[in-house]
This record gives C-alpha cells, sequence and structure tokens, in this order.
C-alpha cells in the first residue's frame, strides 16, 4: 500500500503545471478561479477563448485515445491534470460535457460517421455540448422520460417533442444529447433513443431558470417537432437507456482531486476569515473548522482508494460511498462559512443581488445534495447494491 | 496507484480474520472478558508462538518479522472486528512502539527479544486528570544515586495490572506541561510498583492503576535524555492512536454486517425489515461512516509506516493521527449506537453481540481522546497562526 502516484505521474504533473502557468495569464489572467458551480455565467466569452487555447495546446480531452486526437492519459495523469488545472485557478470549463460525456459515448457506441462529424468539434473547443436528460416528470426517476422522437418518412428526419429540464449551457450550446422515447407505446427504460440534436433551430426554445442563486446556470429547454438528422442517433431506436447509462460511467473519478482542491480553495478562504474576525477562538466553531479538515482530507484518501481499485473485489464501496459523502460535506462547508462569516453573511457585496463568493457557495451547495443522484438515491444504492437489502418497489 | 492492500497484506489480513474466527468467537469473549486479566495466558502463548503476531513490526535485527504499519493495522482491523480480548494491543502498539521510537540500543536489544518471547507490556503516562495530552503526567521522577526515583500514579493504563514491563512518563518537580517529562522502561515488578485493576464498562479492553512508591530505577532504564521526553512520547501516542482507530474500523465494519444480517432475518408486518427505506438508509449511512473510517485509516497507516522507518510523509503523523482517531471514533459510536437501534428490544439484551461493540465503542473513543479533542488538535494547527487580515 503507497500513497503516492509514480514518478511518470509526477513528471506529467509538472509538465500540466507548467503549461498552465505559462499559458493562464494576459487575457485569461481574469477567468481564474472563476465559472465554476454557482458562477458558470460569469466570463463565458473569455471561457470560449480558453477552450480554443487549451485546444491548441492538447489539453482538451486528453483521457481520449490517441486515433481520436487525445493523448491516451492514463485515469491518474486525468485525475493529475484536473488537479492541477484547479490548483492554477483554471476557470469553469466549457466544454467538459462534449469532453466528458458526448465524445466517449461517441467513441463507444458510435458510427465512424458520428466521430468524424462530431469529434472534432470536441477536441477544437469551438463546438460545445449539453446535456438533455432531466425532465420535469423524469428527475430522480431518469427512465420516466416523456419526449418523444417521432421518425418522419416525408423528411427522413427524427422529429423530437418534449421538455427538458436542469440543462446547464443550454444556451451556449451548439449541441444537445437527448434522451427521448422512439417508442411512444413504451413505459420506462424501454423503447428509448439517444439523440444528438442542433440547437440552432427554430424547433429548439431555452428559457434560463432563476434560482435562489439570483443567477441562472440552469435551462429549460422545449423541443417543438425539432428536427434531428437520420444518422444522428446513437445505437439503435430502443437502445438509448443502454447508451445513456454507458455515459454515466465514463467520467466516475476523474474528476475528485480536481473538485477538493477547489474544495480546499474555498475552505481556506474560511478559516482566513475565521482568523480575522475572531470566529477562530470560538469553540464550537473551531469543532466544527476541526471536522471539515477531517472530512476533507479522507475524501482524497478515499479519492485515492478509488483509483487503486482496491476495495473487495469488484465492487468498490468507496466509490459508492462518494457521491453521498463529498456532497453532504460540502452542504455542511457552506453553512459553516456562513456561521464563520457570522452578522456579515447577510450583508450583499453589492445592490441588488450580488452574492459574494462564500455567500454563492453557501446557497449552491444546497443543489449538491440534489444533482446527479439525491442523497436518498444514493442511500438506496448503497443499501441495495453493496447491502443487499431488498429494492424500493416500483410502481 | 497501488493504495490498496498487496496480495502479501491481503494474506496477513485473511490469516489473521481466520485465526480470529477460530479463537475470538462470541463465546471465547465473554469467557475472557469476564475474568481480571481479561485474556486467556494459554492462548497468548498460541497467538506468540504459532502467528508470531507479537513480533510483527519489529525488526529482524531484533528477531522481529520487520513488517509495517499497514501490516499491523490490517491485523488490528480484524482484532477490532472480532472484540480480540488479548494483550496485544498493549504489548505491540504501546510496549513495542515505545522502544522502537524511544530505546536506547541496548534497552531494544535487552527488551525486544523478550517480547517476542512472550513478555507482556505496557505504556503507563496517564494520570488521574484523565487528560491524554502532556499535562496528563502526574507521576514524578528525581535524580538519586546515579539512578532515579519514582513517585505517583498512573491511571488508565491499558492492562497495566497483568503488563511484565512498564514503559513509564514522569516529570521532574514543578515541571509543567511538555516540560520536564521523562520515559524510563522498567519491569512491573520491580520494587515499590503495585498496581490495581480497575473494573471497566467495556470489559473487553483492561486498565489498571498503576502506583509508584519511592520506586528506585538505575540511569539504564531512562529512555532518551532526562526531562526532554515530551516529543518521544508524543510520536508514541500517536502512533497508538493510529493502532487504535485501526480496531475501531474493525468494529465499525462489524457492526454494520451483523446489523444488515439481522435486519434481512427479521420479519415484521409481513416483510423482512431490511426492505424498510428509513431502515436501509439508516444502514447506507453506516456504510458511508465505515468506508470513509477504512479510508482514513489506511492513509495514517502509510504516514504511520513513515514515521517509524523514515519517509518524507512521516512528518503528518499526528496530524493523521487526529484526522483517523476523530473519524473513526465518531464512526463507531454512530454505527454501534445505530445498530443497537435497528437490532430493536434484543439489541438491549445481554444475549446479543451488539452491546459489546456498544461498550468498546465507547471505551475506544475516550482512549487517547476522543473526536472533539483531537479536532481541536487540529483546529490549533490550522487556526492558532498569525492573524490575518481580512
Amino acid at each position: 500500500m503507497k500513497l503516492s502516484f509514480s514518478a511518470e505521474d509526477e513528471q506529467f504533473r509538472a509538465e500540466v503545471a507548467g503549461w498552465l502557468n505559462d499559458n493562464l495569464c494576459g487575457e485569461f489572467e481574469q477567468t481564474r478561479g472563476r465559472g465554476g458551480p454557482g458562477d458558470e455565467h460569469m466570463f463565458v466569452e473569455e471561457r470560449k477563448a480558453w477552450e480554443h487555447r487549451l485546444a491548441e495546446g492538447g489539453w482538451t480531452c486528453i483521457g481520449w485515445p490517441k486515433e481520436h486526437g487525445g493523448r491516451a492519459a492514463t485515469v491518474e495523469q486525468q485525475v493529475i491534470y484536473n488537479e492541477e488545472y484547479a490548483r492554477a485557478g483554471g476557470p469553469g470549463r466549457m466544454g467538459h460535457i462534449g469532453e466528458g460525456l458526448t465524445g466517449p459515448t461517441i467513441i463507444a457506441f458510435g458510427t465512424e460517421g458520428q466521430k468524424q462529424r462530431f469529434l472534432p468539434g470536441i477536441l477544437s473547443g469551438k463546438e460545445l455540448w449539453c446535456q438533455g436528460y432531466s425532465e420535469p416528470s423524469a428527475g430522480s426517476d431518469l427512465a420516466n422520460v416523456k419526449t418523444k422522437a417521432r421518425f418522419d418518412e416525408d423528411s427522413g428526419q427524427w422529429k423530437i417533442s418534449g421538455q427538458k429540464v436542469w440543462t446547464s449551457l443550454a444556451h451556449e450550446s451548439e449541441y444537445c444529447f437527448v434522451i427521448a422515447r422512439t417508442d411512444p407505446d413504451s413505459v420506462g427504460q424501454k423503447g428509448l433513443g439517444f439523440f444528438l440534436v442542433e440547437m440552432d433551430q427554430p424547433g429548439v426554445d431555452v428559457r434560463p431558470i432563476p434560482q435562489l442563486t439570483g443567477t441562472s446556470e440552469f435551462n429549460e429547454v422545449f423541443f417543438d417537432d425539432a428536427v434531428c438528422g437520420a444518422d444522428d442517433i446513437v445505437g439503435a431506436p430502443g437502445e438509448g437507456w443502454k447508451v445513456a447509462m454507458g455515459l454515466l460511467g465514463f467520467e466516475r473519478g476523474v474528476s475528485t482531486l480536481g473538485q477538493q482542491m477547489l474544495f480546499q480553495n474555498e475552505f481556506d478562504e474560511i478559516i482566513r476569515v475565521a482568523k480575522a474576525n475572531g470566529a477562530a477562538r470560538d469553540p464550537a466553531i473551531r469543532q466544527r473548522i476541526g471536522d471539515a479538515h477531517v472530512g476533507l482530507r479522507i475524501m482524497r484518501a478515499n479519492s485515492m482508494r478509488m483509483l487503486s481499485g482496491g476495495g473487495d473485489g469488484s465492487l468498490q464501496k468507496e466509490a459508492m460511498i462518494y457521491k453521498l459523502y463529498w456532497a453532504t460535506w460540502h452542504r455542511n462547508l457552506g453553512k459553516l462559512a456562513m456561521d464563520v462569516l457570522g452578522a456579515e453573511s447577510e450583508i450583499l457585496e453589492g445592490k441588488p443581488y450580488e452574492l459574494n463568493r462564500l455567500q454563492s457557495m453557501y446557497l449552491f451547495t444546497r443543489s449538491d445534495t440534489i444533482y446527479g443522484g439525491t442523497n436518498q438515491i444514493q442511500r438506496n444504492i448503497i443499501a441495495e447494491r453493496a447491502l443487499g437489502m431488498p429494492r424500493e418497489p416500483r410502481g | 496507484m497501488e493504495f490498496k492492500f498487496t496480495e502479501e497484506q491481503e494474506m496477513i489480513r485473511d490469516t489473521a480474520a481466520a485465526f480470529l474466527g477460530e479463537v475470538s468467537s462470541s463465546e471465547a469473549v465473554r469467557t475472557a472478558m469476564a475474568t481480571e486479566a481479561g485474556y486467556s495466558p494459554e492462548l497468548w502463548t498460541r497467538v506468540c508462538e504459532e502467528m508470531f503476531w507479537q513480533a510483527i513490526h519489529i525488526p529482524e535485527e531484533y528477531g522481529g518479522m520487520g513488517l509495517g504499519y499497514v501490516e499491523l493495522v490490517a491485523m488490528l482491523e480484524q482484532m477490532g472486528s472480532h472484540l480480540f480480548c488479548s494483550p496485544f494491543y498493549s504489548t505491540v502498539c504501546l510496549g513495542v512502539n515505545a522502544l522502537l521510537v524511544a530505546g536506547s540500543e541496548e534497552q531494544k536489544a535487552r527488551y525486544l527479544p523478550e517480547i517476542i518471547g512472550g513478555t507482556t507490556a505496557t505504556l503507563a503516562y496517564t494520570g488521574t486528570s484523565g487528560r491524554w495530552d502532556a499535562s496528563t503526567v502526574e507521576a514524578t521522577c528525581e535524580p538519586s544515586d546515579g539512578g532515579f526515583v519514582l513517585n505517583g500514579t498512573c491511571r488508565f493504563v491499558a492492562d497495566g495490572h497483568t503488563a511484565q514491563l512498564l514503559v513509564v512518563a514522569a516529570r521532574t518537580p514543578g515541571t509543567q506541561g511538555e516540560e520536564g517529562i521523562s520515559l524510563f522502561v522498567l519491569p512491573a515488578d520491580t520494587a515499590g510498583v503495585s498496581t490495581e485493576w480497575l473494573p471497566t464498562m467495556d470489559q473487553t479492553r483492561k486498565q489498571a492503576q498503576v502506583n509508584f512508591d519511592n520506586v528506585s530505577v538505575d540511569a539504564a532504564a531512562l529512555m532518551g535524555a532526562a526531562g526532554q521526553a515530551w516529543p518521544l512520547l508524543e510520536k508514541i501516542i500517536d502512533l497508538a492512536t493510529v493502532a487504535i482507530a485501526a480496531d475501531q474500523v474493525g468494529g465499525s465494519q462489524q457492526v454494520l454486517d451483523s446489523t444488515v444480517e439481522f435486519l434481512q432475518e427479521r420479519v415484521q408486518f409481513g416483510r423482512v425489515i431490511a426492505s424498510y427505506q428509513a431502515v436501509k438508509h439508516k444502514a447506507a449511512d453506516m456504510m458511508v461512516k465505515v468506508e470513509a473510517a477504512r479510508s482514513a485509516i489506511y492513509y495514517a497507516a502509510c504516514v504511520a509506516d513513515e514515521a517509524l522507518k523514515g519517509g518524507a510523509l512521516g512528518a503528518e503523523l499526528p496530524e493523521a493521527a487526529s484526522i483517523a482517531k476523530a473519524w473513526c471514533s465518531d464512526a463507531y459510536f454512530h454505527n454501534a449506537g445505530t445498530g443497537i437501534q435497528l437490532h430493536g428490544g434484543v439489541g438491549f439484551t445481554e444475549e446479543y453481540d451488539i452491546q459489546l461493540f456498544f461498550k468498546r465503542a465507547k471505551s475506544t473513543e475516550t482512549f487517547l481522546g476522543n473526536g472533539a479533542y483531537h479536532r481541536e488538535r487540529l483546529a490549533r494547527q490550522l487556526l492558532d497562526g498569525e492573524e490575518a487580515v481580512l
């Protein structure tokens, strides 16, 4: 058992850090630390340009196979890349959905034509993607998708109608991948298709959702006979669920240390405030800061276990707890930030409703325990898959 | 990334689990814990002669196995899950660690082979105040005739009534805190040493009071420099803290496993109660606690290993020990307490083992500082530097 990366990996780390140091400056200086969760609406044009810069340096899609333009980076290298990216203050990625979700899906399940048509745009950072999964009636119960896809024989195209929700970056994206029902009489996981849909067309309407933060990272997307080419379905009609589930497995674990670096930055800021305003002398606050530190250090060790593929055999219990663990930790950190700020926690950065970074983090962390599988769903999964307890009855 | 057990380490763990499955059944635990000594001397002889566990991390030059803290932690986890009643923890995690950290070449050459031969040992440093930091050292030592005279009392000493070899912390009269502390190693039958078993709520881990009444030791008993031993003692305590946290991980896991097994069998309202979401979610929370505990203890084991053998990671020992002990203490108590709740009425009976784990959870939580103690220790490191400017 060793708690360290290999010498080759450390060399890779130095290469990443060096490139970021040389490039994250000048026009991009202002984007440092911006555009992350809760701040995704900021510096959009600058961040798009940054995607191009990354691509020129060969630093997009590093985990993709070389034949598709990637670096075939190992999981360890991808983790290191994300950690160094966060350490350097790299802005929130605009291309992460294409890079982490669409691309790997097309590489795994797509046709040669789809690869040629869609992968270069993702690689170059010039075509951005958003994700059309959730619907008003398909949240935790994702398979309850109502959006319909009908093949129109006259035009030889798919026609998609329905509503998606919680679609981040929809208003900035060139494409959306959409799961929609190809068999109108089907229910649940059967009868779905996985579509690659152009956003710039009359049948697509994007409406931002104002959030409790006062900002709008998320959108509703309405499809009204939106067209999608006959060749732009991944897998066969009816195989959409299989493709979608394959996609969920692609990104696991790669972003963990990068995410924790952002958490560490937030925690450092809280410590700085506590020392400055005297909260650091409050025994109850000291306990909570100690607890947050314990939680974050264990989170890193847990990620290292995930990366090592350890655990007992095929079932990686340390990976199964990860979402519930970090989401709960981060939500608690948000509350700690406000309690450390004390009376000042209520006073905004500016009029009419401009939050400071910690306030924004505090409010935004309420979504951590909801998106990507709520804490309740996570507990069901742990109890059923890891502990072998009976499945929930389904209607 | 190889942050997992090697095949050899898995084998050590599995061998320990198999042996403990045989010798540390519920019945064996209950028999041992009802005695004043708290263990079966015959079993301890088997452990020393057949398994050679007492020698696990003693370097080969002293006749030991020369393995590291990761292997030790792998075994301690199994001992925790089997409520193993033995002088292993006190002898190996207190006695051997003290000799490895603070012993002179002569002391190691003399005492480590004795321990390999079956001699039991412990560390006596806590006074009547019940604190776990330097201020707890109350026994005194004064130079006399080229040696020292020890006086005073240590309480809460693990296996202090049965250990044959004592490592004792005492202070120069009139000193406070981290100043003036010395360490000594002496046979427990030295004239003037008396011990008294203290009956404990958790009967699987025995404690004693050790009294020193004008105990004369010669200069060869002194470990390290007189009055300068706190850094050595702190390191011994941190290593022991990592070790007890490993016991807690094993207990936390066993409590979860046995509780889920019970939930899968118990039927109410026509279904096994494991099918109720209110119950499943509690069990899931138990798994989160124990998996995070396991991540914490593996991290701490790697750090402790380098702290003993040399290596950059060793510098993190105080932090890693506090992180592991803070989390594992709370995890074990949470899991054992939730385990009783999920067992319902039978969880409150003497018959079911969950009550034994509940008691061991609390005794190991208190021992060497509970979660609050260790969180405050970490807070000092994080917060008590220079005041920042907002």
